[in-house]
């Protein structure tokens, strides 16, 4: 938040949470007609492309997750260069036959048939995980939920590999993993979104108009 | 539309014509366990159907189609050989396109008999058109056997063959794998890897149910694999040759003959698919226009294993396909605890054979 506040600070316009510190309402300075509402960033996407919200400050990530057909419901107006973490597939460094998806391919056709299933990537991204997966080819495998503590599933053995979030791989390396080298799903920084909705006022198309014009975006 | 009283009665109207022609009516549960489903299809058939949990029977799947309950239903009665007809709502998950309906109709018709597959293939054929008589429809068909039996008789080693079996229906890794194994490109990492002294150097603990056998073997293959002679170019052209042909069927059964005087192993594979043509043309079908594509059906779930089929309404190329079918012989072996039975079958969405007309 505090980061969030620094951006649009720098650019003339100025955040700050109003009244008690519990209180998740917050003023706008700097320009007339916007308000600030504070949520936790994984609602943001639904709340854009619902329309409850017309802009919305959250990781790229969760948009392209949350949202089917991302791009049709909400568009990016800036990234905002912090926040910044990759969506990675790793593997134990155990693994020294597997850096790539052709490998992790590979693998996981010997896995399934020793092991009698298919083998298990930890993520709680599935949809951008399974469309990576998909795209790039490579078949028996299956997405096991984990919305914490990703890292530690394949010591614990409920997972063969994950696909989470790190911004220095140092957890995952200290959990004895280590990223595909053509692993990257997304880099994902915090962007600044709008909904595509087309029920914006004139009025609020005028603010939106005027508040990138201060922004420089 | 999908669920009109029009599309009722359309699906009703078909269900008859199918069952006129000595099929049995039967019935399938909506909800099916997700088990068999996710084990066949994998993680593509959460981005494709409904899932949904039950505190005692665990996953479920609203049906994404008829074809796995069918074979499961067939497999117990042990009747052969036999023919359904159904007719039912199917649901799929639309991630991408919301204007597609993900409730519809399908009505189907399934021929399980081995005795002559060739003219059950044309059987099932001629009752899908029939039900399509009074819509102008294209066909198109394929025949997945002519390319796997392409790839079994490539000269290589069954471990190349098996990946590049396991792979039909996933085109893009396919052309890579052929790629390499006709000595193209190494991953710089598999090279390094194979040149260590020590591949478990730098290995770390061993974490997780992989074990160091498991990657051992998988080392010990890779080795044994870099040892083999490529793929020849010859060989690559006939794969290329048979995945780019696009034409009418006289004319791809003439050039696949031509193919196969390089590649005998794709004869017996091309006499099935005469033997199919020739029955078509014994049920009136046109066969001198019906198009052929040497790669249809590669891109649609994994069960299809022959005969492959499509109709399109010509006036609305954009709707999805009116009707489609196909052979899929593999899949009874592996829902029929070893037991397999030949089965091939076609269904038509009634709403989209209204909507073409």
């Amino acid at each position: 938040m505090e980061k969030t506040f620094d951006w649009f600070g720098s650019r003339g316009v100025t955040l700050r949470k109003s009244g008690l510190d519990r209180e998740y309402a917050g003023a706008v300075e700097g320009i007339e007609g916007v308000e600030l509402v504070l949520l936790s960033a994984g609602e943001i996407p639904r709340e854009l492309a619902s329309g409850n919200i017309h802009l919305g400050v959250t990781g790229s990530d969760l948009v392209r997750e949350k949202l089917a057909n991302w791009d049709s419901q909400v568009g990016e107006l800036a990234p905002m260069g912090f926040g910044g973490a990759d969506l990675i597939i790793a593997v134990p460094q155990a693994w020294v036959d597997v850096d790539t998806l052709d490998d992790l391919d590979a693998a996981a056709a010997a896995f399934r048939a020793k092991h009698g299933f298919r083998l298990r990537i930890a993520t709680k991204y599935h949809r951008l995980v399974r469309e990576f997966l998909r795209e790039h080819g490579v078949a028996d495998y299956q997405l096991i939920d984990s919305q914490g503590a990703t890292e530690g599933t394949v010591k614990n053995e409920t997972a063969e590999a994950i696909a989470d979030i790190t911004s220095t791989g140092d957890t995952l390396r200290a959990n004895g993993l280590k990223v595909l080298d053509d692993g990257l799903i997304h880099a994902s920084q915090a962007t600044l979104f709008r909904g595509r909705r087309k029920d914006w006022t004139d009025e609020q198309r005028k603010t939106l108009k005027a508040l990138q014009t201060m922004l420089a975006i | 539309m999908p669920n009109s009283p029009e599309t009722r009665a359309e699906a009703r109207r078909l269900r008859d014509l199918f069952a006129a022609q000595g099929a049995q009516v039967i019935e399938a549960d909506v909800l099916q366990s997700a088990e068999t489903l996710l084990d066949l299809y994998g993680e593509d058939i959460r981005a494709r159907a409904y899932l949904t949990s039950d505190p005692l029977r665990g996953e479920m799947v609203l049906r994404p189609d008829f074809t796995v309950p069918v074979v499961q239903m067939h497999m117990e009665s042990h009747a052969d050989p036999a023919r359904y007809a159904y007719a039912g709502k199917v649901f799929r998950k639309q991630e991408n396109d919301e204007t597609r309906a993900n409730e519809y109709m399908q009505v189907g018709y399934e021929v399980f008999d081995g005795q002559n597959p060739a003219a059950a293939d044309a059987e099932v054929f001629a009752v899908i058109a029939e039900g399509l008589a009074r819509l102008p429809v294209r066909a198109a068909t394929g025949d997945i056997g002519i390319l796997t039996a392409a790839v079994r008789g490539l000269q290589t080693t069954d471990a190349r063959k098996a990946a590049l079996l396991r792979h039909i229906w996933r085109p893009h890794r396919f052309k890579t794998l052929l790629k390499r194994y006709a000595g193209g490109k190494v991953p710089a990492t598999r090279t390094a890897l194979l040149a260590a002294d020590d591949p478990f150097a730098n290995a770390g603990s061993d974490i997780g149910l992989r074990s160091r056998a498991e990657v051992e073997a998988r080392i010990a293959a890779l080795r044994d694999d870099a040892e083999q002679p490529p793929i020849s170019s010859d060989e690559v052209m006939l794969i290329d040759a048979i995945l780019d042909l696009r034409e009418t069927t006289p004319n791809v059964l003439s050039h696949l003959r031509d193919i196969a005087v390089d590649m005998p192993a794709i004869s017996d594979a091309v006499a099935r698919m005469e033997a199919r043509v020739n029955a078509l043309d014994a049920r009136g079908v046109d066969v001198d226009n019906l198009e052929f594509e040497g790669s249809y059906g590669r891109t649609s779930l994994e069960y299809y294993d022959g005969f492959v089929f499509g109709f399109y309404a010509t006036k609305r190329p954009d709707l999805p396909p009116v009707a489609t079918g196909g052979r899929y012989d593999a899949l009874t072996a592996r829902l029929g605890e070893g037991r397999a039975v030949p089965a091939v079958g076609g269904v038509i969405r009634p709403d989209l054979a209204l909507g073409g007309a």
